[in-house]
């Protein structure tokens, strides 16, 4: 599956610009030719975007994802003379540790949150929260985002509202505390609009889960509540949302793009779309495939551990 | 030997008028569903007779510009001296539009994929299920924002047509699931019994049980679609000229409204996004709600007042699995399911209730 | 009764409804005594499972008792804190659930399942959990090395099997049994039944066993009780019940009965349908379908009268001379 998807989205890549009117890659070849690009320059552009006119279809499809997968993306329009894996580069750390972090953290806390306000059903946490919840999951995340700037930087002047830092990055603790404090807001307007789903989704799991049999038999073992509540209930009910995970991984990014937007947060989000807009195909196609590929692997990821943690999948592989 | 029917049975009325009358009353009794239906009637109602509620004309650069909020415009004008609040009240028409537009479309074209795939099966089945599971798997925005970048154009169709080209795999992969469960019901090999051919059985058969969840998945695409054209447009991709809420909030980026205190101009195309987003999702729980019991509120009471008294205080949720004996308790004129013979000897059946 | 175990008196459950209570067992009473096996049968949707579950103090929402008590071994269950009771639990009542398949943990392996059970009441040691766990395997015939099996790896009877080696842990004085043959076959079942019977037969507890299935438990029963519409209509010795049943709906039971060994019958069943449990009609709940069926039935509703050691709610056995039947049986 994993394969096949990033077979897909190469494949994607290649035949899209071919098939959009109006040539676009055409024009930017156009334009590179232009600005005196040395011919080696050019031909590996050429190939990383697919758009050799020389050869067959079929050739220059191979070419493509043979240079995808070597990760040779040409040279980035934008950030001229910069490759593109440079440019990527620049931007990737900072998105991985927001994004990584924020996920996480949602995940996890939305997922407890989940349980316990479905095992206290009819508790604050249950009654209150899940409207509150579904409420805010529907909120774009800019809003959030703006809500967040409009407070906290703007009127308390408590976190800055841009940039991803204020002094060049260096292993210093002041320089670490300075990324932090750029990071904070981001990260919390994630962690706001995206903890929602978690919530719900496991309650509402939870609630099916101790409806059965199981939950009930025991109960009339006489076990505690707390571990009915984690060895019988919980761990039957994390299973469908675990590759759930990783499906919403592609929402959170998407919305993180919006984020980074917002506040300049000079990650990958931002990049693509400074790309979009300077019409920096080589660039646009490798962070594409680039995003596509981190959510492909976390759904790899959950599917491994949803096996893992589930003996029936595991006894049907055996 | 006569039977003499018991007292208190259900008298027998069309299905149709009970489903829609209980219906009706489940919306009522749902505050969720309520504020959800109120909110979306109040934005159809402005998308509808803009006029009414804002006396510029948004597209008129009439003012000066930059101004705050004011009794006179009761957001302020954006850099060109246009309204706000005349932006934001016509621009319901945009958010609206494309809503039901990317909704009813990526619905309809889920509803073919998905049913389509689990009721042929076989290789048919494979290759949608194939299609649509790597659609799923893709994140959406950035999909949509290059597939934008290279069209060069982001009027209101090209959008639309990207929109659903991305999302109705969602809706497309819940369709299939259900359609898969309900394929080999009694009902259905009735039909196929009775000799109906297999359009009939999916339109007449198979959709009317699913409506639940086609509504659901039109919900869920309309949400999708007003939050994602707003994300593109708020990040200066989609079509400057148009009057909505993304492109008040991409201009009010651009002149750092926020920075130069004209907070108005920021938030409240974003209220009124999270006003309509919410207007659907209300909508969509309280949906989720109706149709599965189990999900209803249920009030707080210890385990062991639980035990001792059978009195639960209003809004009691249903324990699901009670239900198919609360339906016999309470069903009447319906015939007793007996599994092993010899209990009551040869099944008579009751008049249908 | 004397040296009872088990008394319930007047116990009754509702559910709560949209439209309102609806109550599934309406003031039963019971009496178990120690070792004693009663069956407890009725058609779908008469209460037997909600009684049971009752009566371990095992519903949820929206079901709750009504009223009652269920006095075990000299304690009142329903006015024991959750920590008195959770102490009660499977050391002196264990409970054996319909689906094996369902009542087992899907994620936790056959000896996860006997130890935190073990861990929750005693302080065993590991090694002690393990070889007592691998005892009860061996009462039920399953081999131990399935100790470290999943529930989906077992067949069917095997699970069910092992539950009831589960029940046994701790060598209860009641267990109580909802329907755990049901999801077997045939040839299953009376296997199922005949081990459940030694285990009794050996380490004398009580049971108590729902069923629908009359044919089943009538070799293996000491008394019967019918249920019908949340009440219970007749109790009495197994054998008496069969040959002289005195409730009309027993009677209606047995009938449906053919005997391989006698002549060909045909074959009554029972016609008509249970009441409507949220709008009970007044009077005797079984007089709409019931071929005895006289005046006042329909408007008084029968008490439970004791008949010869059997209880039975019918007002046939009234003593006050009655007003012409309608029809005779």
């Amino acid at each position: 599956m994993f394969l096949a998807t990033l077979w897909a989205c190469i494949t994607l890549n290649f035949f899209i610009p071919r098939i959009m009117p109006g040539g676009p890659v055409l024009g930017l070849m156009e334009r590179f030719r232009k600005d005196n690009v040395s011919p080696a320059t050019l031909h590996a552009l050429e190939v990383a975007l697919g758009i050799n006119t020389h050869e067959s279809l079929i050739a220059a499809y191979v070419q493509y994802v043979g240079a995808c997968l070597t990760l040779h993306f040409g040279v980035s329009y934008m950030a001229f003379p910069e490759s593109v894996d440079q440019v990527v580069m620049s931007g990737l750390p900072y998105t991985l540790g927001l994004i990584g972090v924020t996920t996480v953290l949602s995940f996890v806390l939305g997922t407890v949150i989940g349980i316990l306000g479905a095992w206290r059903r009819g508790g604050w946490l249950d009654s209150v929260l899940p409207p509150v919840f579904v409420i805010a999951t529907a909120f774009p995340y800019f809003f959030v985002g703006m809500l967040a700037l409009m407070l906290f930087s703007f009127t308390l002047h408590w976190l800055p509202f841009e940039g991803a830092y204020s002094q060049s990055p260096a292993w210093t603790w002041s320089s670490i505390w300075d990324i932090l404090q750029h990071a904070l807001l981001p990260g919390l307007t994630i962690i706001i609009t995206s903890i929602g789903g978690w919530i719900l989704t496991m309650r509402n799991t939870m609630i099916t889960v101790l409806a059965e049999d199981y939950v009930r038999m025991a109960r009339a073992k006489g076990l505690s509540p707390r571990r009915i509540m984690y060895d019988y209930a919980a761990r039957n009910a994390i299973l469908p949302n675990l590759t759930g995970f990783a499906m919403t991984l592609g929402f959170v990014v998407s919305g993180a793009i919006l984020v980074e937007w917002l506040f300049n947060y000079p990650g990958v989000g931002y990049l693509l779309i400074q790309a979009i807009d300077a019409q920096d195909y080589p660039l646009m196609q490798a962070l594409f495939l680039l995003i596509t590929v981190a959510v492909l692997v976390a759904v790899l990821f959950a599917d491994f551990a949803t096996a893992w943690l589930d003996p029936r999948t595991r006894a049907t592989q055996a | 030997m006569s039977v003499a029917t018991s007292a208190g049975t259900v008298r027998p009325r069309s299905r149709a008028l009970r489903g829609g009358l209980r219906f009706v009353r489940a919306i009522a009794r749902n505050p969720k569903a309520l504020a959800g239906s109120l909110l979306m009637l109040v934005f159809c109602f402005l998308a509808a007779f803009p006029g009414l509620i804002a006396r510029d004309n948004p597209n008129a650069p009439a003012y000066l510009p930059l101004l705050g909020p004011s009794a006179r415009h009761l957001i302020g004008t954006n850099e060109i001296g246009e309204d706000l609040w005349a932006q934001l009240i016509y621009g319901t028409r945009y958010s609206l539009l494309i809503a039901f537009a990317v909704g009813g479309l990526s619905t309809v074209v889920s509803v073919i994929v998905g049913v389509s795939a689990a009721y042929l099966g076989g290789i048919v089945d494979d290759v949608l299920s194939f299609i649509t599971d790597v659609l799923l798997v893709i994140p959406t925005f950035p999909l949509i924002i290059v597939l934008v970048a290279y069209t060069q154009n982001a009027g209101f169709w090209v959008l639309t047509a990207v929109l659903v080209v991305t999302g109705w795999s969602y809706g497309a992969r819940q369709l299939r699931v259900q359609a898969l469960s309900l394929r080999h019901r009694d009902f259905l090999e009735a039909a196929r019994v009775r000799g109906e051919r297999s359009i009939y059985i999916i339109v007449v058969e198979i959709l009317p049980t699913m409506t639940s969840l086609i509504v659901a998945s039109f919900l869920g695409s309309a949400l999708y679609a007003v939050l994602a054209a707003a994300g593109v447009q708020f990040v200066g991709l989609g079509d400057p000229n148009t009057i909505s809420w993304g492109t008040m909030l991409n201009s009010a980026q651009q002149g750092n409204a926020l920075g130069s205190g004209l907070w108005a101009w920021a938030i409240m195309p974003g209220v009124a996004l999270a006003l309509l987003g919410a207007a659907f999702a209300l909508l969509n729980y309280a949906f989720d709600e109706i149709s599965n019991p189990a999900l209803r509120p249920v009030r707080k009471v210890s385990a062991s007042a639980v035990r001792r008294s059978g009195t639960l205080a209003g809004g009691a949720g249903r324990d699901p699995r009670d239900v198919p004996a609360l339906a016999e308790l309470a069903g009447g004129a319906r015939f007793a399911g007996v599994r092993a013979p010899g209990l009551l000897g040869p099944p008579e059946r009751a008049p249908d209730g | 009764m004397v040296d009872a175990i088990l008394q319930v008196r007047e116990l009754s459950v509702a559910y709560q409804t949209d439209e309102g209570e609806v109550v599934a067992v309406d003031r039963v009473d019971l009496e178990l005594a120690r070792g004693e096996f009663l069956a407890i049968v009725g058609e779908s949707g008469c209460g037997k499972s909600t009684l049971l579950f009752a009566i371990a103090q095992l519903l949820s929402p929206p079901a709750g008792l009504k009223g009652g008590s269920v006095v075990f071994k000299g304690r009142d269950m329903v006015r024991l804190s959750d920590s008195e009771l959770r102490a009660l639990r499977w050391s002196e009542v264990s409970v054996v659930m319909q689906s094996a398949m369902n009542a087992l943990n899907p994620v936790k392996s056959v000896a996860a399942q006997m130890m935190d059970v073990c861990r929750a009441h005693t302080s065993m040691s590991k090694a002690e959990i393990r070889s007592r766990s691998e005892e009860v395997l061996r009462l039920v015939s399953i081999d131990p090395v399935h100790l470290d099996s999943y529930p989906h790896q077992l067949s069917g009877g095997m699970r069910q099997r092992a539950m009831i080696a589960m029940a046994m842990l701790f060598t209860p004085d009641l267990v109580i049994m909802d329907e755990p043959t049901s999801a077997l076959d045939v040839v299953a079942q009376r296997s199922l039944m005949m081990q459940i019977k030694e285990l009794q037969r050996r380490f004398g507890f009580a049971a108590l066993f729902v069923t629908h299935d009359m044919s089943l438990v009538s070799h293996f029963s000491d008394r019967l009780m019918v249920m019908y519409a949340g009440q219970l209509v007749e109790l009495g010795e197994t054998r008496e019940l069969f040959e002289r049943p005195l409730h009309p709906y027993s009677r209606g039971l047995l009938e449906a009965f053919p005997s391989i060994r006698g002549a060909k019958e045909h074959l009554l069943g029972i016609p008509g349908a249970p009441p409507d449990l949220a709008r009970p009609p007044a009077g005797c709940r079984f007089a709409p379908r019931c071929p005895s069926v006289m005046t006042p039935c329909t408007t008084t509703a029968p008490e439970l009268l004791e008949v010869n050691g059997s209880l039975v709610r019918c007002l046939m056995y009234e003593d006050a001379g009655l007003s012409e039947t309608v029809r005779s049986s």
